[in-house]
């Protein structure tokens, strides 16, 4: 429970947050020490975007071709789904330290646990999507002699791309969020900012929380743009027809 | 064929559910009660309830690692067998988020330690932290009490962050103070909070006072800062001198001197609201001075051991600790 009085301090602290952002100034410890400003934010923001490029790349790479595998045999429903609902239960701080056991702290041991956390929305729904790709054009494909591997690429990979792109963009945000915790794991991200309220204040707090959700709407944005230009024409004048008989 | 499938699945889920309770269970059974205690267990220590506290509200936070969450408990369960009516908020995070619950009446009061206190919200170098425990209190007390908040009596104990290390690598190297690591700590990793690093009572501090450059810096949440030692991850880990595992692993672990006093040791403290103090009887800032006369630096290393080492419960180490010190039956 968050009292009134608790949430009015952070609004005066959200204009502050804004001019950390973009200004540098005295830390808590004192003048010495000048923190904030935009190179400070890059520097950290540039790390938790690679890590997250890295890890959501490698999350596609592992989950996609099975995804659609699973989905073109129509088996595994169990795989793909209750495994896949599973694997966002997954503390990703326990798997952090859990896996500082194994490989230590560090950019391996980060990008893993967030690799892992991107996994199951594409699988689900690189499944869900093959599964609901068009029978007949399926059929169709098949009857004009296509191969099962052509069938996938040509058939129900087009057909399922705004299926799977949603999970991908699900996957994004999770993986770019969730990233933050790279500072308790030995890697300098914007969770520097958010842990550190004896050094960077309320404000730098704040700052680091506003840019880190800007960087989950860029990774949207971005991908919603890759979505556009890999939607078949085909599926886009569908939904124009449907949308204009309706 | 379909059904058939999810039927399967479902009973799949199940089966793993009941494996995970049954984990869960074992793990709960397998107590390691090591029976020792240093407070003689003595009737005058018994606290008595009080009919005139009921009915008083009062909640007690704490910050968000094993001993204040111990301490947390200790202070809840004595209020309560004195007759209050207590509810607790533990796990709030730094002190800065702790203070500000405390300012905003979310909570009655909480543990903090006063070289914290000193150098975290009054602006004092930590140099210039009174090396004289009794002075750090008086001090603390006064800057507290001109923001309306009021300072109780301190534990017995006291304690500090501490540059760490297994004792192997100690030998290794040859050092057994901070200053022993001039000329050698551009080739070492040392490991701590993520605010360590600009923490002039940490990372900045050894930096600043005792001219070390280390190789690397690792920031790891402060739940991880043995294992870090263990896997080899890091050389030099920040810990606590209060830590269960020092007492527990006295031969694996060493701590290096601070001898230039850089990482000032801190008693505590439980600050309160002066109203909620005024309001609340005498028998309030009475119970919780009396209840952590028995917390000395041994006492509470072995409460802290039984939580991250031994993997018991906070709350109920805190009712074996009221109860084997004699102030609850």
């Amino acid at each position: 429970m968050i009292g009134a009085p608790v949430i009015t301090g952070f609004l005066g602290s959200f204009g502050g947050a804004i001019d950390f952002i973009f200004s540098r100034r005295n830390s808590v410890q004192g003048p010495e020490l000048q923190v904030g400003g935009l190179e400070q934010i890059w520097e950290l923001a540039s790390t938790q975007i690679a890590i997250s490029a890295v890890a959501l790349l490698l999350a596609i790479v592992i989950a996609m071709p099975l995804g659609l595998w699973l989905g073109h045999r129509g088996t595994g429903e169990f795989l793909a789904v209750a495994v896949g609902n599973a694997g966002r239960a997954i503390p990703e701080l326990a798997l952090i330290a859990l896996m500082v056991a194994f490989i230590g702290t560090g950019n391996l041991n980060v990008t893993i646990a967030v690799t892992i956390l991107g996994i199951p929305p594409i699988l689900t729904n690189a499944f869900v999507g093959v599964r609901q790709a068009d029978r007949g054009a399926v059929d169709a494909a098949r009857g004009m002699g296509m191969s099962e591997l052509e069938i996938i690429r040509r058939v129900e990979l087009p057909l399922a791309i705004p299926t799977i792109m949603g999970g991908v963009r699900t996957a994004s945000v999770n993986i770019i969020a969730t990233a933050t915790i790279g500072s308790l794991a030995g890697v300098k991200t914007l969770g520097d900012l958010i842990l550190s309220p004896n050094v960077y204040g309320e404000e730098g707090v704040i700052a680091g929380a506003i840019v880190v959700a800007l960087l989950a709407l860029m990774f949207e944005l971005v991908l919603a743009g890759v979505q556009r230009l890999l939607t078949p024409r085909g599926l886009v004048l569908e939904r124009a027809a449907a949308r204009a008989t309706a | 064929m379909r059904s058939q499938t999810r039927i399967r699945g479902v009973l799949a889920v199940l089966a793993m559910l009941a494996a995970a309770v049954a984990l869960a269970a074992c793990g709960s059974d397998d107590e390691t009660s090591t029976e020792t205690d240093s407070t003689a267990a003595s009737g005058d220590n018994l606290i008595q309830e009080n009919p005139e506290n009921n009915g008083v509200k009062l909640t007690v936070g704490s910050k968000n690692f094993t001993e204040q969450f111990i301490l947390g408990e200790i202070y809840a369960q004595a209020l309560e067998a004195a007759g209050y009516d207590v509810s607790t908020d533990l796990n709030l995070g730094s002190e800065q988020v702790a203070l500000k619950a405390l300012e905003n009446s979310q909570i009655s009061g909480y543990p903090e330690y006063t070289s914290t206190a000193l150098t975290s919200f009054f602006g004092v170098a930590p140099e210039d932290v009174p090396a004289d425990a009794q002075a750090a209190v008086d001090e603390t007390q006064e800057d507290f009490a001109k923001k309306g908040l009021v300072a109780f009596a301190p534990t017995p104990f006291s304690s500090a962050n501490a540059v760490g290390l297994l004792q192997s690598t100690a030998d290794d190297l040859g050092v057994s103070t901070i200053s022993d690591l001039e000329g050698k700590s551009q080739d070492l990793t040392l490991a701590g909070s993520p605010e360590c690093r600009q923490r002039i009572d940490c990372l900045a501090g050894l930096e600043q006072y005792y001219g070390l450059d280390f190789g690397k810096f690792t920031p790891i949440d402060i739940g991880l800062r043995y294992e870090v030692l263990d896997k080899g991850d890091a050389d030099l880990s920040i810990l606590f001198t209060t830590d269960g595992a020092l007492f527990v692993d006295s031969d694996k672990y060493t701590l290096l001197e601070d001898d230039k006093e850089v990482l000032p040791a801190g008693n505590v403290i439980f600050i309160s609201d002066e109203k909620v103090a005024t309001e609340a009887g005498p028998d309030y800032q009475a119970t919780i001075e009396k209840v952590q006369g028995g917390l000395s630096l041994e006492v509470m290393q072995e409460l802290n051991a039984r939580v991250d080492i031994d993997k018991e419960k906070p709350e109920d180490v805190a009712a074996q600790y009221l109860q084997e010190a004699g102030y609850t039956e």
